[in-house]
């Protein structure tokens, strides 16, 4: 049996999406920009593709921009901001500890620039609060970005109060919702949001292509320069299928949004209480405010890439905060920003969920998890040194 | 999976030689948890000949069949023939491993090296300390 659960890193692209892309292949592929009448039949369908986006997010056409995915989205969304707050001498910028890097890598570049940068903290239930964005806003912060959902544990942040907080405060507010878009209910008016990233292949669209929000009167700055599309704030011919794709499947997505959240949550909750019953495991993230599809563990005295990999001849496609799977010596950022030590961050186990996942597969997976553990920690003289008393145990 | 060998992938599906041997002759330990990769070597020596090896380790998938191998290719051996035994060795037996991985066959030699000591110390046998890693003061996990 082959389980995929690892829908957070990327998913299988829906026959809705795939079916949209085709004719952008076949039929319309025109360049948008070009004048003539088979570019103009592309440019047609690109303006219906934006129409159509603006009003799953609850704002104008005019508003959407496409990019190549999520990363882009929040390094334009940052940089735009950060821009228009140093021409005010703002220099001030709040977000958290367990951003992506795409938020977090560009905010150090920031830095590097004169920029201050406040990373709330988010040991408490693996979260943030409202009050903690209202007591870090001060005279000279000029972005607050805070990512909807996280994306290893699965934390959902209280994105509309936080909204409301920036609105009084008059500060811009951006948010990385790569994971939440097609996952919940989002409306960028509503909830006050000034920028929004996204990305196609996160809800079952195809890779490579996502879009940021951006409320009228915030002016972006470019970081693709050349050609006038996107008005003018985003060079490059623009990827019609991949838009499409993109707008197919949010579409599918939002449509299905209350079912598909019953079902994977359910899922996600049976998952969760099986695996718990492993001794010495911890679940990682909020636990209460979580994405549907999220369940994140630590087990004590085992490494995370030797877990994959085992699940992974059981059929079991999952991911890892470990050391090992992060292409350094450090296990992952956000494990650690919750508060975990290294030696139980290695440890750790990511498996995301989405509906296409059945109920036979969580079944497989609460088969094979405990059985690999068990036999990792067999094998670890750190899991014998926990059992013989030498070590303690931390979980 | 192409990220590992073959053999890689074989001693880490089958290890061999895991476990533990009760009153050894000489045990050794490198690494450390924080840094995710830990090995543990035991020795049953007999007349210089390494009649038995197990090993326990914590770490990654190159990390298991590092001290697979390096087991395997000691066990029989006398001490003289181990301490020749080098990184290079345990990786090119392993039909390579990922540059990023190559320190998991280091702590494979390290952890044979130290069990090796650790019988010399016992059995009062001289040695030329600068054979051996200096694991204490080894930068590679602080």
């Amino acid at each position: 049996m082959q389980v995929y659960a690892d829908n957070a890193a990327t998913t299988k692209i829906s026959a809705a999406a795939l079916g949209a892309m085709m004719p952008c292949y076949e039929k319309f592929y025109g360049n948008p920009s070009s004048l003539h009448t088979v570019g103009q039949e592309a440019k047609e369908v690109l303006e219906d593709c934006r129409s159509r986006m603006a009003k799953l997010l609850g704002c104008d056409a005019r508003e959407v921009y496409f990019t190549s995915g999520g990363s882009e989205a929040d390094n334009q969304a940052i940089i735009s901001a950060a821009r228009l707050g140093e021409r005010k001498g703002k220099k001030h910028i709040i977000s958290t500890a367990f951003e992506h890097h795409a938020v977090l890598h560009t905010l150090n570049r920031l830095e590097k620039e004169g920029f201050e940068v406040t990373l709330l903290d988010v040991k408490e239930n693996h979260n943030i609060t409202a009050r903690q964005v209202k007591e870090a806003i001060r005279e000279d912060t000029c972005l607050v970005t805070v990512m909807y959902a996280n994306n290893e544990i699965g934390s959902v942040l209280p994105i509309a109060e936080i909204g409301e907080i920036c609105k009084e405060a008059g500060v811009p507010f951006h948010t990385d919702a790569v994971q939440a878009v097609g996952h919940i209910a989002i409306d960028v008016k509503a909830q006050n949001i000034d920028m929004l990233s996204l990305s196609a292949h996160k809800f079952h669209g195809p890779k490579g292509v996502g879009a940021l929000y951006c409320r009228r009167g915030l002016a972006l700055t470019n970081v693709i320069d050349g050609g006038a599309q996107e008005r003018g704030k985003r060079a490059g011919t623009e990827n019609l299928p991949g838009i499409c794709g993109m707008v197919a499947a949010l579409e599918e997505a939002c449509a299905h949004l209350e079912e598909n959240t019953a079902k994977v949550t359910a899922l996600r909750d049976k998952l969760i209480a099986g695996l718990s019953q492993i001794p010495h495991c911890d679940l990682n993230g909020d636990r209460v405010n979580r994405l549907p599809g999220n369940v994140s563990f630590c087990f004590e005295g085992i490494e995370g890439e030797a877990l994959l990999l085992y699940l992974d001849m059981e059929g079991v496609c999952a991911s890892s905060g470990s050391a090992c799977t992060s292409g350094s010596l450090d296990p992952s950022h956000v494990l650690l920003a919750i508060g975990r030590v290294h030696d139980v961050a290695h440890g750790s186990l990511r498996l995301s969920l989405c509906e296409y996942n059945t109920e036979e597969e969580i079944d497989h997976i609460l088969t094979v998890v405990p059985q690999v553990v068990e036999r990792l920690r067999n094998m670890s003289p750190v899991w014998r040194d926990l059992q013989s008393g030498k070590r303690e145990y931390i979980l | 999976m192409a990220l590992y060998s073959e053999k890689v992938m074989d001693h880490f599906k089958n290890p061999r030689n895991v476990g533990v041997i009760d009153n050894a002759d000489g045990v050794g330990e490198v690494g450390n948890a924080k840094c995710g990769d830990i090995m543990k070597i035991y020795l049953k020596i007999e007349n210089n000949i390494i009649e038995d090896v197990k090993f326990e380790t914590f770490g990654c998938g190159s990390a298991i069949a590092s001290s697979s191998m390096a087991t395997e290719m000691i066990k029989g051996k006398s001490i003289f023939e181990a301490m020749e035994l080098t990184n290079r060795a345990v990786a090119e037996a392993l039909d390579g491993l990922p540059a990023a991985k190559l320190h998991c066959s280091v702590l494979a030699e390290e952890a044979i090296k130290k069990a090796l000591k650790d019988y010399f110390d016992r059995n009062n046998i001289p040695y030329d300390k600068k054979q051996f890693p200096d694991c204490e003061n080894c930068q590679h996990c602080h």
